[in-house]
């Protein structure tokens, strides 16, 4: 097994709110191997962009990293902790852009509407020349432009010597994804980060962007944390998955395992209420009893066991399942597979 | 399918708006959100009506709705006391009488309830302006809404911001079921959802249409959703409906291009599931300046001379198969689930790509 | 390590769940404490409005040319150890070179202040003759005075024709900004609901009115008022003058309201209800901007006052014997006065209370106005 490119442990972010604690992100951990696309999926408040910020190092206020660690493997074979570097930092700066890289779901709102869409590729590209060519000549102007040229064609769009002008909002939105995915891309990070790139896109615009991202990953053996809500996606894409629930590692493992082995109540019961194009029409779907908790009313002990089907009275509703691993890359936090965990006193 | 009578015909709906420009806002031009559609919703069935954004789809839904007035068509109606009315060229106060037997549910749960007022104002609003005053009834009846949407009726003078987005939905159907509509017109009441809160509103939507019997066009995104729902699956792209079948045919056997395009284009939430090299080139036409013959040509794998120059009809080519398409009869595409089929001209292999070999 | 959900009893998320949106907004903005303590002075400063006559100390008209520029006397709470508040005595010498009165405190003589004393007569609210003030001089002899803020140059109360001066001065910015917000509500509602030709005429009247120069359209305005005038005509008039000029801001920001409500959901399902034109106003769009058009109109107020009080120091305003803060400051014009007797110079620094206070408390309430944010 390799070494892990990225490594989260036990990661916890605290929202500190005036109506109280929201525990965000509660023990989070997961490990990204170079050239693996990473998946995590869940629902709204689950923790899933907060975990993505918290890599970036660019929770806002009144968020806080409040416990855990970031491991992020450099090239020279020390490991570094994130978490203990200063958010606005250079050495953070250095990594942020350059080594792990971010595309967001919005790129509307990621592009700035005043300098044109290649301006500002440009910038990052010179921003980030010492780590091509730590040392030599700078990169001149002209040839930043030809390479952001080179990028655009690598991302699928067509015409990139005039399309490198345009200011974000004279692109459609497949081609400003796509624009961003080269911008994300023009550092040749190591880690590039997905927070729901498709969401915002039509489902044909969809697929070419997932195809597009599937094959960069292949070319360039970049790893890829893809967060998404979409479980559709997340099996097209990922080859590990984390699901999350309510700042909690529900389950983890192997895309295969995951959809067809899931062993979480919660993974399960998930699986099986979304509408799929195999499923007969016009039958009631299975589904989860209940709602998302507020974030600040969540349940003692396991967050899913009001909504779970098979929670085993006075253990989950009390304590906290540990993630325990089941099987070969398998891993589940719940009670119904540590029978041992839950009938201890 | 039983041969019920329609509830609503849609017949050559058109929707432009102006685009204007300069100081004097001149209007120089024009965009055809929706461009001569036809269609119709039998009592009690479900329509579903599908496509990309800016295919033109809630358009459609507004002007059934009357939230906006068509540019020209006709929206006839079967109101409750058997009269044929056409909606379209009402006025407001024309309207108003007809308005109970039309409802909408919105995307947004968000939005869509009035923050200020109670949930029983808000679900109550429709009754008190259709002239239940007495307030004893009307909690009575709010109480009922509230139970058959799954809600506790105690809970009905909490305000919109106590409920989670699910729950404001239900709200939402509550009170678009509170005038015993006819029609039910719901514009992506699933997509702002959570998934597992998405079943959820599915469930309910379907349970409360057998038990009310309630004819109801739903407007999605998602094919996987209209599948779910739809006794009959409509297709839209650039303002113009290209498809029109049961949904057990357009599913099994799609007999135009796009509508076999954007079904292979749903992820579908299994690894083993191929996942198809690019599905379709391009990107959705402008409306404001749609290209020349067929609206999907410069995106289609099996576009020929004819699709360049001449918009196709939109034509039956089985009973109650609606497709505009010139090569409808020759090509043989991909459903759901659907083994490979070799069409004329075309070839579909098993990942889902499409090769042109013309 | 275990995770406990943070303790929200049951009942506090009632209380939330049933709360209306006028409790939130107040919920919200009782954390402003700064807005909040505010909020209390301008609570005082209108209870001062109400009854003028009942916190000053003497007739703010009446004169005496002997007891010209009296200095401030100083308030001491304490008489020894007893909680005793007095003032000392003031003697009074003309000064035979310079001519001028000048005041030597004289702290053996004591005069005790006291509360709810009786002087000149008034009717408090307008309504019930007495003769109750709230503080005043309890003397033997009736002679020794109470001069809390000193006098002017023709020997009136400082004190009480401050309380009085409050009165127009807080009046009119309230008038002028309801006035205001009746216009902008109007014009800017009819703009913004009724689009078309109506919004077209109406933004352009907004953005003649904003592009005249104010000074001179109000110095043309109130110089054309007729010099007959009674005291309540010209305070009228001025109220009028300075909200036609002041509703732009308040029209254009609820036409904006307007434009964004007609796009939202709530609305179109108050329609499609079959609700009509005038409800959906009404009962719908109404309500959700009025918490924000309140937070506009606070924060429009001290620009009104400090409008009145710039008029009146010019000499067009609020004219003598009518007391405003802006005649108050008027005898404080030259440099001399100020000099010799710096204390003229107190109802500024009224002005400068007021006006903060009604910008924190507008502050508050704008941070407050939507409780649905984030």
């Amino acid at each position: 097994m390799t070494t892990p490119v990225l490594r989260v442990n036990d990661l916890r972010v605290h929202f500190f709110l005036d109506e109280g604690l929201v525990r965000a992100v509660d023990g989070v951990s997961f490990e990204v191997h170079p050239g693996q696309v990473v998946g995590i999926v869940g629902e709204s408040g689950c923790g899933k962009s907060v975990t993505m910020k918290a890599i970036l190092q660019i929770v806002e206020p009144p968020g806080r990293i409040v416990g855990g660690q970031i491991l992020f493997q450099k090239d020279s074979g020390a490991a570094i902790d994130l978490t203990r570097l200063s958010p606005k930092g250079a050495e953070l700066r250095a990594i942020r852009g350059a080594e792990i890289a971010l595309i967001p779901q919005e790129p509307m709102a990621a592009f700035s509407p005043v300098h044109s869409v290649g301006e500002q590729i440009i910038e990052a590209l010179t921003l980030h020349e010492r780590q091509w060519r730590p040392r030599g000549p700078r990169l001149s102007r002209a040839e930043a432009r030809s390479m952001t040229v080179d990028l655009f064609r690598s991302v699928g769009i067509s015409m990139p010597a005039e399309r490198i002008d345009a200011y974000s909002w004279q692109l459609s939105g497949g081609l400003r994804q796509r624009a961003m995915i080269a911008m994300a891309l023009s550092c040749r990070p190591r880690i590039l980060i997905a927070d729901e790139p498709t969401t915002a896109v039509d489902v044909t615009t969809q697929a070419q962007i997932l195809n597009l991202l599937r094959d960069l990953q292949r070319q360039h053996g970049t790893a890829i944390v893809f967060i998404t809500h979409d479980l559709g996606v997340i099996a097209q894409m990922a080859r590990y998955v984390v699901v999350m629930y309510l700042g909690r590692v529900m389950e983890q493992g192997a895309v295969e395992e995951i959809f067809h082995a899931p062993k979480h109540p919660y993974t399960r019961a998930l699986l099986k209420s979304i509408p799929s194009m195999n499923v007969p029409p016009r039958t009631l779907l299975p589904t989860i009893a209940g709602s998302i908790p507020h974030p600040l009313g969540r349940p003692r002990g396991c967050p899913f066991h009001p909504r779970c089907p098979d929670a085993i009275p006075g253990v989950c509703a009390e304590r906290v399942p540990a993630l325990r691993p089941i099987g070969s890359t398998q891993l589940a936090s719940c009670f119904l597979y540590n029978r041992d965990e839950a009938s201890e006193p | 399918m039983s041969a019920t009578r329609w509830l609503l015909e849609v017949r050559r709906l058109k929707k432009s708006f102006p685009i204007r420009r300069g100081w004097n806002r001149k209007v120089v031009g024009a965009v055809a959100a929706v461009d001569d559609v036809s269609f119709t919703i039998r009592e009690g069935e479900t329509l579903g009506l599908v496509g990309e954004s800016g295919c033109g789809k809630t358009t459609t839904a507004r002007c059934i709705l009357r939230a906006m007035a068509p540019t020209s068509g006709e929206i006839l109606f079967r109101a409750a006391d058997g009269r044929v009315v056409d909606l379209a060229p009402l006025s407001r106060a024309e309207l108003r009488p007809l308005r109970p037997q039309i409802q909408m549910v919105f995307q947004d749960p968000f939005g869509s309830l009035n923050p200020r007022m109670t949930i029983f104002d808000n679900v109550g609003e429709p009754l008190l302006v259709n002239g239940l005053r007495d307030r004893r009834a009307r909690l009575e009846r709010v109480a009922d809404l509230l139970e058959l949407t799954g809600l506790r009726p105690e809970h009905m003078h909490r305000f919109p911001h106590a409920f989670s987005g699910g729950q404001r939905q239900r709200i939402g159907i509550a009170r678009a079921l509170a005038t015993e509509p006819r029609l039910v017109v719901a514009d992506e009441p699933v997509s702002a959802l959570d998934v597992s809160v998405q079943a959820q509103v599915l469930n309910l939507l379907l349970e409360l249409q057998q038990r009310l019997h309630l004819t109801l066009l739903f407007v999605a995104h998602d094919l996987a959703v209209v599948k779910h729902i739809s006794d009959r699956v409509a297709v839209m792209y650039v303002g113009q409906l290209v498809e029109l079948a049961t949904a057990e045919a357009i599913f099994r056997h799609p007999r135009h291009p796009y509508t076999a395009a954007l079904m292979r284009a749903v992820p579908v939430p299994d690894p083993h599931a191929p996942s198809g090299d690019v599905a379709l080139a391009g990107e959705v036409a402008n409306p404001a300046n749609p290209p020349a013959g067929c609206y999907f040509h410069p995106r289609c794998p099996f576009t020929i001379e004819a699709c360049r120059t001449e918009a196709p009809p939109l034509r039956e080519i089985e009973a109650g198969h609606f497709v505009r398409c010139h090569r409808a009869d020759e090509l043989v595409l991909a459903g759901v689930g659907a083994e490979p089929a070799r069409g004329a001209h075309g070839v579909v292999d098993s990942r889902g790509s499409q090769r042109e070999d013309v | 390590m275990s995770v406990l959900a943070p303790a929200v009893p049951v009942t506090a998320e009632e209380r939330v769940s049933v709360a209306s949106s006028w409790r939130l907004i107040w919920w919200r903005f009782r954390k402003h404490r700064l807005a909040l303590a505010s909020a209390v002075v301008l609570i005082t400063l209108y209870v001062v409005v109400l009854c003028p006559d009942f916190f000053s100390t003497q007739d703010p008209e009446a004169t005496d040319a002997r007891l010209a520029f009296i200095p401030i006397q100083r308030l001491h709470v304490f008489d020894g150890l007893h909680p005793s508040p007095w003032v000392p005595d003031v003697a009074g010498k003309r000064n035979l070179t310079t001519l001028r009165m000048e005041w030597r405190v004289d702290e053996t003589r004591r005069i005790p202040v006291r509360f709810f004393v009786t002087g000149y007569s008034y009717r408090l609210l307008g309504l019930v003759p007495t003769r109750i003030h709230l503080l005043g001089a309890a003397a033997a002899d009736g002679r020794a005075r109470l001069y809390l803020l000193g006098t002017d140059r023709l020997g009136r109360d400082q004190w009480s024709r401050l309380v009085h001066g409050t009165r127009t001065s807080m009046t009119i910015g309230l008038t002028a900004v309801t006035f205001s917000v009746v216009l902008g509500v109007l014009l800017g509602g009819i703009s913004g609901y009724c689009g078309g030709p109506a919004d077209a005429v109406i933004q352009r009247l907004i953005e003649l009115l904003q592009s005249l120069p104010t000074i001179p359209i109000w110095l043309a305005l109130t110089a054309a008022l007729p010099r007959d005038w009674s005291p309540q005509q010209v305070f009228f008039a001025i109220t009028v003058i300075l909200s036609l000029v002041g509703w732009t801001t308040l029209g254009r920001e609820v036409r904006g309201r307007f434009l964004a409500l007609r796009e939202e959901d709530f609305v179109l399902a108050a329609e499609l209800a079959g609700a009509s034109q005038g409800r959906i106003i009404i009962r719908h769009m109404v309500p959700t901007f009025l918490s924000h058009i309140i937070a506009t109109s606070t924060l429009a107020i001290p620009a009104m006052i400090i409008n009145e009080t710039s008029l009146s120091f010019l000499g067009l305003g609020i004219r003598p014997p009518a007391i405003s803060w802006g005649v108050l400051l008027q005898e404080a014009q030259n440099i001399q006065t100020v000099a010799l007797a710096p204390w003229l110079l107190v109802p500024g620094a009224v002005v400068i209370l007021s006006v903060l206070a009604f910008n924190l408390v507008g502050d508050g309430l704008r941070d407050a106005a939507d409780p649905y944010s984030q």
